[in-house]
């Protein structure tokens, strides 16, 4: 199997009700050819919805939707030509794993010589040669999951489509199969739209993510730019941990605790703002502070241990709970101010963010 | 529990937590005692009593002569034929009928399949004699279906529709339907719907995705269904006796009359027990094809 022919996917005004509550929000996104591009979002976000309807399962209530060219929206799914990946896997439990694999291709009338051979590849290719005579149930999770995929594949659609297909596994063969599929993606080269609510995953394995809530894009963005420059609270709270500080705007600056506040260059939002607080962005500073960072003072509340890294809470002087994450270091666990204490930590203007507080409106 | 002395190896409280263990299983065990008693006193017993007569001649001598008469005597074998015949027939309707209503109520909303069910079941409410004596009113020469025919002037005679190897069968497989869609809805309530969307997604249409998915997935259902309504319908008595007007005689017709005719209670005891075992090596043989325990509803590992 060799990297083969991708399609663009266009959504216009795609909408989808369900009684009172609007799933899809007429719904605008254009997936690039070849683009791994995931949906993310919280449960009941929409964005399941929206995979189905690509793959033709859920009937929208209107829209376009094209694959290239052609207009699908009312193409029934199998006419549609897109693999996908089930959440379940949705293996057939009276077919062996061979027999799961050339379905399509028997479905596509192959003949049988040809199909033995691209299901060999495709066993192949998710590292499962020889267990084409297996049965689903004598499967692990994980083999199973490279089986749906090989099913998935084999018949080279331009398009595949993922539903969440790692939350059945546990942490570590996910993060392996995370790296997994974006290599086997690379090489396939197909339009992957990819689902699923775990922030981390997505950041890790997409070219760009769409973060949907209540039916609609909130900020579709490469995976850095979404994790530096959320476009509104929610993309902030939901990717990655943050706290927020109230911000006060006088003579075209940002003053926090009365401190004017270091920014980098380019436009800051206007109106109500937001300082925007990673807890990883932010150090301890022992001693006098240096000049070029912003400074926030508060009293430590407690330092949590956690192995590779250290989360110290501290309270600052308008009661805001903020947090702090460093790597725990024998150095930084020694140095470490005890509960009580009074602390000084340190932001880089780089890193001080400043968000439009919409809050109340999603 | 006291905490005893550890002694040898046992580590502490050992023997106590055996004697727990021991308990519970004797307590879980209690609870199937009455149906176990109950099953004793209705079936064991009166089998083996019958088994028993079976043994004996008209003149009260032991012998195997009620067993050789079955074998000697065709009408005996024809009597076997037939039912297995009629058995095997009313199966075969049941699957044809039967098969497309389950498939119709799986496919509809829980909430109004489970209305539908009740439709299904409530014919068992009421009693097998009623039953047949309503189609014996639905079907006689002057019954409701021959006055409707006639007078819409579809047919002139009135059709013989009972008292017969037909209207045998129709009061048979009405009376058998529940019994082989209730496991065959079970089990296509329980595929689940992603196997088909899986289906289509790979490129099968419905009708290929029915027969190379959706029916292969429902027939352990259909075939515990069909031998639930087969083995049901070697026993049947009441309904060819009202239905079938003397010309259908199955085993059970052939026992009564062993009995309340010619008073030879051996002769209807070897019939029982020949149909007895005929039953019980059909189950073996199907729970050599299939795995029963899976058929009916059990799910293996």
């Amino acid at each position: 199997m060799t990297r083969g022919a991708s399609l663009p996917i266009a959504v216009r005004q795609l909408g989808k009700s369900y009684g009172p509550v609007r799933a899809l929000d007429d719904i605008d996104l254009d997936i690039h050819s070849g683009e791994f591009l995931t949906l993310l979002g919280p449960s009941g976000s929409g964005k399941t919805t929206l995979l189905m309807v690509l793959a033709g399962f859920t009937r929208p209530d209107h829209g376009s939707l094209k694959f290239g060219d052609a207009e699908v929206i009312r193409l029934a799914p199998h006419k549609r030509d897109v693999g996908m990946v089930f959440q379940n896997y949705a293996l057939f439990p009276h077919m062996n794993v061979a027999a799961n694999i050339a379905f399509p291709l028997r479905l596509r009338r192959v003949a049988t010589v040809e199909t033995a051979r691209r299901v060999e590849q495709a066993l192949d290719m998710v590292q499962l040669a020889g267990y084409g005579a297996r049965r689903i149930e004598q499967l692990s999770g994980g083999q199973r999951q490279r089986v749906a995929l090989a099913r998935a594949i084999v018949f080279e659609p331009r398009i595949l489509l993922m539903d969440e297909p790692l939350s059945a596994l546990d942490k570590q063969l996910r993060e392996h199969m995370q790296i997994e599929l974006r290599r086997l993606h690379d090489k396939l080269g197909m339009t992957t739209v990819y689902v699923t609510h775990d922030q981390r995953e997505a950041l890790t394995m997409s070219d760009r993510v769409a973060v949907i809530n209540r039916g609609r894009i909130m900020q579709l963005d490469a995976p850095r730019r979404l994790y530096e420059q959320p476009a509104n609270r929610f993309v902030a709270e939901f990717i990655g941990e943050s706290t927020f500080l109230p911000v006060e705007a006088r003579d075209g600056a940002f003053f926090y605790a009365g401190e004017k506040l270091k920014l980098p260059d380019g436009p800051a939002p206007d109106g109500r703002c937001l300082l925007m607080l990673r807890p990883e962005r932010l150090q301890i500073l022992d001693g006098a502070a240096p000049g070029d960072v912003n400074v926030l003072r508060g009293i430590v509340r407690n330092v949590v241990y956690q192995g590779d890294s250290f989360l110290l809470q501290a309270r600052l002087a308008d009661g805001s709970e903020i947090g702090v994450r460093g790597i725990s270091t024998r150095g930084a666990m020694a140095a470490m101010p005890r509960p009580g204490e009074a602390v000084m930590l340190g932001l880089g203007p780089d890193d001080t963010v400043l968000l439009r507080d919409d809050s109340g409106s999603p | 529990m006291t905490g005893g002395v550890a002694t040898g190896k046992a580590g502490p409280n050992a023997a106590g937590l055996r004697r727990d263990a021991r308990g519970e299983r004797i307590a879980l065990f209690g609870l199937s005692l009455p149906a176990l008693a109950l099953v004793v006193v209705t079936m064991v017993i009166p089998v083996a009593w019958l088994f028993w007569l079976s043994f004996f001649a008209d003149d009260g001598s032991m012998s195997l002569v009620n067993y050789r008469r079955l074998i000697e005597q065709p009408s005996y074998r024809r009597i076997f034929l037939a039912t297995f015949e009629i058995a095997a027939s009313a199966t075969a309707i049941c699957v044809l009928l039967g098969y497309p209503l389950a498939y119709f109520l799986s496919q509809l909303p829980q909430r109004l399949a489970n209305l539908c069910m009740i439709g299904v079941v409530m014919p068992l409410w009421s009693s097998v004699l009623v039953r047949t004596y309503a189609w014996l009113v639905l079907l006689q020469r002057q019954g409701l279906i021959n006055g409707w025919g006639m007078k819409l002037g579809l047919w002139d005679q009135p059709l013989t529709l009972v008292h017969n190897l037909g209207g045998t069968l129709i009061g048979m497989v009405h009376i058998m339907l529940p019994f082989l869609i209730l496991p065959l809805y079970g089990s296509m309530r329980a595929i689940d719907r992603d196997y088909l969307k899986a289906a289509a997604n790979l490129g099968a249409g419905p009708t290929q995705a029915f027969w190379r998915v959706f029916l292969p997935l429902s027939l352990p259902g259909l075939f515990a269904g069909g031998l639930i309504v087969f083995i049901l319908c070697l026993g049947f008595y009441v309904t060819p006796a009202v239905l079938g007007g003397g010309k259908v005689i199955m085993v059970a017709n052939r026992i009564a009359n062993d009995i309340e005719i010619f008073f030879n209670w051996g002769a209807a005891s070897a019939l029982g027990v020949v149909l007895l075992v005929l039953t019980l090596i059909i189950l073996w043989a199907a729970s050599r094809l299939v795995r029963l325990d899976r058929v009916f509803g059990g799910h293996g590992p």
